[in-house]
């Protein structure tokens, strides 16, 4: 079936840097792949004089000046103005996606490998609501996007017009802010600030919907314009006599943990966090939103956190009695029961929101401000504070930690029904990808073991909807992530049930030449549910079966359904095929590719605190729980 | 579950109220009483606003609050350091026998008669919220028809002005 280029897959696997690109010809390769910090409005800073032009015209040449490249979006009636002047730019490149949510979350993709502002266009009514689910991903996972919406002209905004939807009201909780725009005059400024706004402080989605006369308006634009946002100004550096503070408790902690989160990724701030973690020698977990900030090969590194977490990072934070908590949130999926949380544990918590701050744990240290200006000046403050007070002995605490390490290390059993099992696949792809690709999943078990099994070395290499948990994000968002970093090869691993929500952006992928690699996990069924069902519903499998998978209908057969769109279609059904399959994916980068992985339905994904326990609670297989060596 | 009233000085731009709100409902807070209205610096508005609430989901809320662009500043005036003011029309029933006992009555809370008319009385009155249930139970009797009453307008003791610092950290 394979078509592919003749570059060896082991090569591909093995590749030790990121220009060795197979994928030159498929897409045209920019300079985005550089991530740049959020921060202040990118863009060429050009001035321009006032030129008279119409609101849409204002529209594109406001999305050019302020750095855009590339955009996705679905036209209709109240956007069209727009649409027209978007297909004389030569500085933007539209993506035409076939589904609103499928923007949204390649929008998120394309920000999250980026570090820039992802831009989605869509139309009023319909085409804002479908956008919703994305912007509320977007803002549970603090991406940095801008939504351009279409509305209906002012005029008849309130009239229950054709198309029309009060997308601001409706999604005035889920966005970082939004704007209605009614005057042409307005929308220079309203973008600047949106961009600005989504891509400083606590980065997260901002929604502006445009009204249809406002777009066919006759206006002057004028560059840069001014920004006035009184009310908006996030703190970036950290209190010093916090930061103090917490290097005086990092001095005197004998079982300190770096509780290491999303802000960390979002800040680019992994040197700053390299060096503050070894210069405190304190084990270090990295939560969902964060793998792969600190290296998972480092010997410091002892998991991730939660639910699913790793015994030794779970027990690290339970057994802790300081937590240098950095850019995380105190999430439920983290903490388990917040009352028997980390319960011995002097917490400090730096973050950029002021609002998550004592939300969930109290902080005894707090610090407000950027992770990437906090870590450096901290890791000043320990070190002198090692000179005062002298370096605390962890040795102990190692002594313990590298014990669970080594007892409970994250692993899988053999399925008893003779397919493969789903976390051995996903093991393969990352280990043949290697460190330099990008892995995108879905939302369920596969999504966990991806979290657990693939080796992540690096930032914006993991792509996942964490806080929302929304299946369905993986194909459009790896589509984004490919967009963004067009060099990389970007693993789209997905469930089948998430797959079949959102697959139809296979044919943008195709048409664009975006050339995504897609791993069904395929076990016939919505694996998590079904993992709870076993648990805790006596196995009674209410509404899970999909019929995709080894021995059913499979409806829809996943290898036609990419055949259709024009994608390679392979199908994995033994281990002894894995790597084959894996390698010959791998060597294709002329177009999308997808795999169907038939694999076992009865595998589960341990570690696991059932829901409503301690975490001390945790279960490395089912109804068994470690044994805890006795403290000294 | 105790009372706070919060200033909330905000940039007069279109559904800044709503998004104020609704983080309150979003929590599920009761709001006693809102107010708000312009202030003396232009594009500058202020909503008033009593909640009853735990002291910790309070602060919570503020800080949800900080965060939207549109909010400039926020204060929680205590009563010992603030005055604090509700405003009440009362409309009442009162015929030729009546009229001089409700005036009367109007007359010891130092309400005014705003409107008359053969069988009623139109009662206006200013104060702290227990001066003007004291001036509705005394009222009651003769007959209450209707009442509307402003939310609780609240501003602090001695000469700092909370927009002038509001506009400082800007």
């Amino acid at each position: 079936m394979s078509k592919g280029s003749p570059i060896s897959p082991a090569l591909l696997a093995a590749r030790p840097a990121p220009p060795a690109a197979p994928e030159r010809d498929a897409i045209p390769v920019r300079d985005t792949a550089k991530v740049v910090p959020a921060g202040a409005v990118r863009g060429p800073n050009a001035v321009v004089a006032p030129t008279p032009m119409l609101g849409s015209a204002a529209i594109v040449r406001s999305l050019e000046e302020l750095g855009v490249d590339d955009v996705f979006g679905l036209p209709g009636g109240a956007i069209l103005p727009t649409y027209d002047p978007l297909l004389a730019s030569t500085k933007l490149r539209h993506i035409l996606v076939r589904h609103e949510q499928g923007a949204g979350h390649a929008a998120q993709g394309y920000a999250m490998v980026t570090g820039r502002p992802g831009v989605c266009i869509v139309t009023s009514g319909p085409g804002a609501t479908n956008l919703v689910t994305a912007l509320a991903d977007a803002h549970m996972d603090s991406v940095p996007m801008v939504a351009i919406t279409g509305q209906v002209s002012s005029a008849f905004i309130g009239s229950d017009a054709f198309q029309e939807a009060d997308i601001v009201g409706i999604t005035m909780p889920i966005t970082k802010h939004s704007y209605l725009v009614t005057d042409a005059r307005d929308i220079p400024r309203v973008l600047a600030e949106a961009f600005h706004i989504a891509t400083t402080g606590r980065p997260g989605p901002v929604l502006v919907d445009i009204a249809k006369d406002a777009q066919q308006a006759q206006t002057t634009f004028s560059w840069p314009p001014k920004i006035e946002l009184p009310g908006y100004r996030p703190v970036l550096r950290g209190h010093a006599k916090q930061v103090r503070e917490a290097a005086r408790l990092i001095a005197e902690a004998q079982r300190p943990v770096l509780y290491v989160g999303g802000g960390c990724l979002k800040a680019h701030a992994s040197a700053e966090l390299l060096e503050l973690a070894e210069l405190v020698g304190a084990p270090v977990v990295t939560t969902l939103m964060a793998r792969g900030v600190f290296p998972d090969s480092h010997e410091q590194h002892v998991g991730m956190p939660g639910m699913h977490g790793s015994v030794s990072a779970v027990t690290a934070l339970q057994q802790s009695d300081l937590l240098i908590t950095l850019g995380a949130r105190f999430d439920d999926r983290v903490t388990g029961v917040l009352s028997s949380f980390a319960p011995n544990a002097k917490v400090i918590h730096a973050d950029i929101d002021p609002a998550e701050i004592s939300k969930n744990r109290l902080a005894d240290v707090p610090i407000v401000g950027s992770v990437k200006e906090i870590i450096p000046e901290l890791t000043g403050a320990v070190r002198s504070a090692f000179e005062t007070q002298g370096r605390p002995d962890i040795s102990a605490w190692w002594k313990t930690i590298s014990r669970l390490q080594a007892t409970y290390p994250v692993g899988f059993t053999q399925p008893d029904d003779g397919l493969s099992a789903p976390q051995q696949v996903i093991k393969r792809i990352g280990e043949l990808t290697g460190p330099e690709g990008v892995f995108v999943s879905g939302v369920g078990q596969h999504q966990m073991w991806a979290a657990q099994f693939i080796q992540y070395e690096r930032p914006h290499s993991w792509l996942n909807s964490g806080g929302l948990g929304t299946m369905g994000y993986s194909v459009p968002a790896a589509m984004g992530a490919k967009v963004g970093d067009p060099d990389r090869v970007v693993w789209a691993i997905d469930g089948d049930g998430c797959f079949q929500m959102t697959n139809q952006e296979l044919a943008t992928c195709v048409i664009n030449n975006i050339p995504i690699k897609v791993a069904v996990i395929n076990n016939s069924s919505l694996g998590m549910v079904r993992q709870w069902q076993t648990l805790f519903y006596e196995g009674r499998y209410s509404n899970t079966d999909l019929n995709t998978g080894h021995d059913t209908r499979r409806v829809p057969d996943f290898v036609k359904l990419a055949d259709a769109y024009g994608c390679v279609g392979l199908r994995c059904e033994r281990d002894e095929d894995i790597d084959a399959t894996i390698q010959q994916a791998l060597a294709i980068n002329d177009r999308p590719v997808v795999i169907d992985f038939v694999v076992s339905r009865d595998s589960m994904v341990w570690p696991m605190v059932p829901s409503g326990v301690s975490n001390d609670l945790i279960q490395i297989a089912r109804g068994m729980t470690p044994t805890w060596e006795e403290e000294d | 579950m105790a009372r706070h009233t919060l200033s909330v000085l905000v940039e007069d731009v279109p559904g800044v109220l709503t998004r104020v709100a609704s983080l309150f409902a979003r929590r599920a807070f009761n709001i006693n009483s809102l107010a708000v209205g312009p202030t003396e610096v232009a594009g500058m508005s202020r909503i008033t606003v009593v909640v009853e609430a735990e002291g910790d989901l309070l602060e919570q809320v503020t800080k949800q609050l900080n965060k939207l662009i549109n909010v400039l500043k926020i204060v929680e005036l205590t009563t010992e350091q603030s005055v604090q003011r509700d405003h009440v029309l009362i409309k009442v029933k009162a015929d030729a026998a009546t009229r001089l006992q409700v005036t009367q009555a109007a007359d010891l809370f130092r309400a005014s008669v705003v409107d008359v008319a053969i069988d009623s009385l139109i009662i206006e009155a200013t104060g702290t919220a227990e001066k003007l249930s004291a001036l509705l139970s005394v009222l009651e009797p003769f007959g209450v028809r209707e009442i509307v009453q402003s939310g609780t307008l609240a501003i602090g003791r001695g000469a700092k002005s909370m927009s002038d610092r509001a506009l400082r950290s800007a």
